[in-house]
């Protein structure tokens, strides 16, 4: 345990000095900073208002950027510290795998997850002393939403990393990850799947696979779960499920897929040459 | 104490290690030469245990790769190329010292004998310092700690005569107790400081020899030189080797250690049609 909480500590360190962690930070703190400075606590659109339009606007940029960050963050650090050595020489310590890799990986969700809450946290900070009502459990909701889906693509990222042995093949190989998600959004690849007739338990079941359409569905369907708001496969689904389930399989699938791809990583971490 | 058992290692279809059996014993200290692709970074990599392998290699008995912690824990290792680390140098120090279950004093001691002192340093990032510097403190964080084996990759390559010096002190003061595996190209480099040489090419130890050295490696040598005749050339070299000009630059006088007799010798034998009386004295 010691030595896992060395190797966290050691890769916050890193991370901070890192020029992707300043970007990462400033990406969504700009976002919080933007939104108010539009006023959209003001606006109303499609019945939301006050701090929750900010929420839903916030949470709808993080499912764009999020992912792709973590993905690229992850798998660049990651395969170029081995190729610049730094594992050669970090792993000559006596430190044991699985402290490394899980320390790593537990390092690096702090690292992701704290600007991205930071920021929203911030956004509710500012509403309390301008007076703006918190909607706290959409809030909360939201926070754990956001660690999910961090802890998910960090996973998909570490084995991403451990599988590709360089930089630019990990690159590619996170950047295809995150378009095939995207492209299998319920109003894009999906709606077309739909409209040609492909069986609805397929286009449901790749929804529910989808941990990218399971973030969006779940933000979105405490707003306004309206067929023309969230999609056609998302509707089925919360019409299937229920609300209150769903935003159970929305916190808990993206964490089991990150574990799993994590513990993936992890296996064949061990297995294969470490630098 | 370490034991290669037909190992071999190979990246896709390149063989780069090739039935490696090899038998180290507790005090020898092995100089581990060979051309670029010749395999001492792989052999390095298997017993650190960070690389996979065909057969067995095995410390005291017990296998890296499996046993990580307990093996690791007694092999202090400096690489050729200093990792990109970006976290400050007191940080570094701190994650070492504890992962190796030793105390910051320790290494900052050893650094402080190197020339180098940490506590002016340590808020610096890692990857700022100068070769040297990291080089030091590499050194300080192999040796600062209870090991056995010291594994060294090219170890004094970036280090000045004088850091040199005490580098080759801190080895001597461990002879009696450690195994010592030091890589490099060149085995004047290093000669000084072996016991016994193994050579790889192509995979193999093609060469695997016993060396005799008396000289210890704290020693030192009195140089004089004569030159037919004073040249900027070679002023230069000896001025590196901080020898003096006693005679219009026909005659000079330094302090050579021990350890760096050979790359001495081998410095001066580019010029050697200029000399005309050499002498050394040990002091």
């Amino acid at each position: 345990m010691k030595h896992l909480w060395l190797t966290a500590k050691l890769d916050i360190v890193e991370s901070l000095r890192a020029r992707w962690f300043m970007i990462y930070t400033l990406v969504f703190g700009g976002i919080i900073a933007l939104l108010f400075a539009f006023g959209l606590t003001e606006s109303r659109v499609l019945g939301f208002i006050g701090l929750s339009r900010l929420l839903v606007t916030y949470i709808q940029l993080s499912m764009a950027i999020l992912p792709i960050f973590v993905l690229i963050t992850t798998v660049r650090s990651v395969a170029g510290d081995r190729e610049a050595g730094v594992f050669e020489y970090l792993l000559s310590l006596p430190v044991s795998l699985s402290a490394w890799y899980w320390g790593k990986i537990s390092g690096r969700f702090l690292v992701v997850f704290l600007p991205v809450f930071a920021a929203m946290a911030a956004a509710a900070g500012w509403a309390m002393i301008k007076d703006i009502e918190v909607p706290w459990t959409i809030f909360l909701y939201y926070t754990g939403l956001l660690a999910s889906v961090s802890w998910c693509f960090l996973g998909i990222g570490m084995l991403i990393s451990t599988v590709a042995r360089s930089i630019d093949v990990a690159q590619g190989a996170a950047f295809l990850v995150w378009l095939t998600m995207l492209l299998f959004l319920d109003l894009i690849l999906l709606g077309i799947m739909i409209q040609g007739h492909v069986s609805p338990e397929v286009v449901v079941a790749m929804a529910l696979a989808n941990p990218l359409q399971v973030f969006r569905t779940a933000a979105l369907m405490l707003f306004d779960p309206q067929l023309v708001v969230i999609g056609p496969a998302a509707y089925v689904i919360v019409d299937y499920f229920g609300g209150p389930l769903f935003k159970v399989y929305a916190l808990i699938y993206p964490v089991v897929l990150g574990t799993l791809a994590a513990a993936g990583g992890f296996f064949l971490f061990r297995r294969g040459d470490l630098p | 104490m370490i034991q290669f058992n037909n190992v071999s290692k190979t990246f896709r279809r390149n063989r780069v290690l090739d039935n490696i059996d090899l038998k180290i014993e507790l005090g020898e200290r092995i100089a581990l030469v060979g051309s670029n692709g010749a395999g001492k970074t792989t052999l390095i990599r298997c017993l650190l245990g960070e690389y996979t392998y065909d057969g067995a290699v095995t410390v005291n008995g017990l296998v890296p790769r499996r046993e990580r912690g307990k093996v690791l824990q007694k092999i202090g290792f400096v690489p050729q190329l200093p990792p990109p680390l970006k976290m400050p140098v007191g940080q570094l120090v701190g994650f070492a010292a504890s992962l190796c279950n030793s105390e910051e004093k320790r290494m900052k001691d050893i650094a402080r004998r190197l020339g180098l002192n940490l506590d002016k340093i340590s808020r610096l990032p890692f990857v700022k310092l100068s070769g040297g510097m990291k080089q030091k403190l590499l050194i300080s964080i192999a040796m600062g700690r209870d090991t056995n084996i010291l594994v060294m990759d090219e170890p004094a390559a970036n280090l000045d005569p004088d850091a040199r010096h005490i580098f080759f002190e801190l080895l001597a003061e461990r002879l009696n107790n450690s195994t010592m595996l030091i890589s490099s190209h060149r085995l004047d480099e290093i000669a000084p400081l072996v016991n016994r040489v193994l050579e790889m090419d192509s995979g193999k130890v093609v060469l695997d020899d016993r060396v005799l050295d008396d000289a210890s490696l704290s020693g030192k040598l009195v140089c004089r030189l004569s030159l037919r005749r004073s040249e900027e050339a070679i002023a230069k070299a000896l001025k590196d080797w901080s020898f003096r000009d006693t005679g219009n630059g026909t005659e000079w006088e330094g302090v050579i250690f021990a350890p760096d007799r050979l790359r001495f010798l081998g410095m001066l034998s580019r010029y050697v049609g200029l000399l005309t009386r050499i002498s050394l004295d040990e002091i």
